[in-house]
Formats: structure tokens, sequence, C-alpha cells
């Protein structure tokens, strides 16, 4: 199971809280996917903050609030420092938006606003593509944690670039990395697990699916199955057949 | 003092943003930033507020 910043966390899924039907079928999602983290926001006091503080509190997952929305390390940097008063928790995961359509993050701001942050004693989950070397200037700066993406947030495409993510795995292999945004299915979700990534991080997939809790069961199931697969080590593809079934012995016709 | 809480203008008797949480009414848990920097909950009945000043007050939010 996960360790993020010495916590361990019982489950290798996290649960955004965006967009779902209901703040009762938010929580059942919770409660069939046994999800260990859920990601929260802060947004202008209308009147609602107070009641999802109630509901965040009763389901019983270590919070990790996102700075979703902000453009610049500037805001980034204040709204984290709001974040750890408002949720009493030095994580956050750290988004800088960097294109309105893409939602992809500014590696340049990113690394900046990280560098900060961690000085500052926050525990960053920066938000961040597969490019290897983002991600080392990211743990240079003192993150322990990195959540690639699989594909734009909300898209529900899938892992886009498998050969980068695996490279990426491969070469910082002792990193805890999360898998955020891109995940539209449970077998997205596996093929990361896979792949040796030791969490997935998704928010739309089960909010906008028809029954959330039952998409939030099945991947967790699916995100288990993915954990023990690469913890049997699964054997590698190859070009060309080979029998299972052996041709000694075989009858002569 | 005319200030900005949360994009909407108003006028206000108070001096800090202590006293401008209170006058607007708000009275759950909150974050406070002013002009684009952070407020400490602690210091906030010592931290003055100008003309024009924007604040912004948040709170926890549904997030992905």
């Amino acid at each position: 199971m996960p360790r993020f910043y010495g916590t361990q966390v019982d489950s290798c899924l996290m649960l955004g809280t965006a967009g779902y039907p209901s703040p009762a079928i938010l929580a059942e999602a919770f409660r069939t996917s046994g999800a260990g983290i859920a990601t929260v926001s802060l947004r202008r006091e209308g009147g609602g903050g107070q009641a999802f503080r109630e509901l965040i509190q009763g389901l019983d997952v270590h919070l990790l609030p996102n700075t979703a929305g902000c453009h610049t390390a500037r805001e980034a940097i204040t709204t984290a420092q709001m974040a750890r008063e408002l949720f009493g928790t030095s994580w956050i995961k750290l988004e800088v938006i960097g294109h309105a359509d893409t939602l992809q993050p500014d590696p340049f701001a990113l690394v900046e606003a990280a560098t900060a942050l961690c000085r500052d004693g926050f525990q960053v989950f920066p938000y961040c593509t597969e490019d290897l070397i983002l991600c080392e200037r990211l743990l240079e700066a003192g993150c322990e944690v990195l959540m690639p993406w699989g594909a734009p947030i909300g898209s529900g495409r899938g892992l886009n670039n498998p050969y980068g993510l695996a490279t990426l795995r491969a070469h910082l292999p002792d990193v805890p990395m999360v898998i955020d945004a891109g995940i539209g299915l449970p077998s997205h979700a596996a093929q990361a697990m896979e792949m040796g990534f030791d969490a997935i991080l998704t928010n739309t997939a089960v909010a906008q699916a028809g029954d959330p809790a039952a998409m939030a069961h099945a991947l967790s199931l699916a995100i288990e199955a993915g954990r023990l697969a690469r913890a049997a080590d699964p054997m590698g593809p190859r070009d060309m057949a080979s029998p299972s079934t052996p041709l000694i012995g075989k009858a002569f016709l | 003092m005319k200030i900005t809480i949360n994009g909407t203008q108003r006028t206000l008797a108070a001096t800090t943003v202590e006293e401008a949480l209170t006058e607007a009414g708000f009275t759950g848990t909150v974050a406070t930033a002013l002009n684009g920097t952070f407020v400490p909950a602690a210091a906030r009945g010592t931290t003055a507020l100008t003309e024009g000043a924007l604040l912004e007050v948040l709170a926890p939010m549904q997030g992905g």
C-alpha cells in the first residue's frame, strides 16, 4: 500500500469530491471503494462550505487539498497557505495550470511553486506531466511524491503516453507516483497499476458515471487486481506464438 | 471604507480583516487573503484594511 511523506494509506485509490449527483452518493462512493484519500479545494465562502466540511470529516479519510484553477505560482502558493490553515494538513496537491484547453500543468511555474512550498514546510503532491526532466526538477525542489497525468483532466482517455509513463517509472523506481487525471475506466486504472504506479487519483470517472458508487467499487477492484498483477511479475509480450501445450509426446497420426 | 470581499464591493466601518469578517457576517471556519497575500487567522485582528483592498474569504469546497 502507498506511503506518502511517511503516512501509510490503506488504499491505492484516491477520489475527488467534485461533481457528484448528491452528497449522499459521494459518501456512498467512498464507502463502496474504500478510497483512502479525498481531494478537496477552497472556494469563496457562499454558504455551503461548512456543510461540506462536515461531510468530508465524516468520510474518515486523509484529506488532500488542491490548488485547482491556479495559473501562476503566486496564486498557487497563497492558495496552499490558505488550505494548510483551513484543512489542518501540510499536504497539498499542487496544480499550476498552463493552458485553458488542455489544463496541462505549466512546468516552469510548477517547479517555482513547488520550490517555495517545500521550503515553507509543505508536503507537495505536484500534478505534472510524464516529462522525466520536469519530474527530476520537482524531486530536487523537495517533492517526495509525483502525480503524472494519464491524460487531460476530465477527458477519460486513459494513459495517453504509456511509453513515457513506463520510462518515468523505470527511471525513478523508488519515488511514490500517483496517476492523476485522465482515468475513465477501471481498465485504465488496472493498466497503470500493472505498470508499477503506486496509486490512482480519479474524480470524473466516478462522479460522472451513471452509478458513481458502483463505478468507485469497480475502480477499487481493478486497482487491486493491477497491484497484485504487478507484484506477481507478469510475463513480457512476445512477437511470435509459443505453444503452451508441450510438443513432446504428441501422437504421430 | 470601501473594500471588495469575494468580488463584491462593500462599504464597511471595519478597519481590520477580523472586523470585516464579522461585519460581513462570516461565521464559519474560513481562510483569508488580503490583496493576494495569505492572512493567517491569528493575524486577522492586527491586519489593517486599506481603501480599495481586495479581501478573499475561502471555505472548504468539492475538488478533484
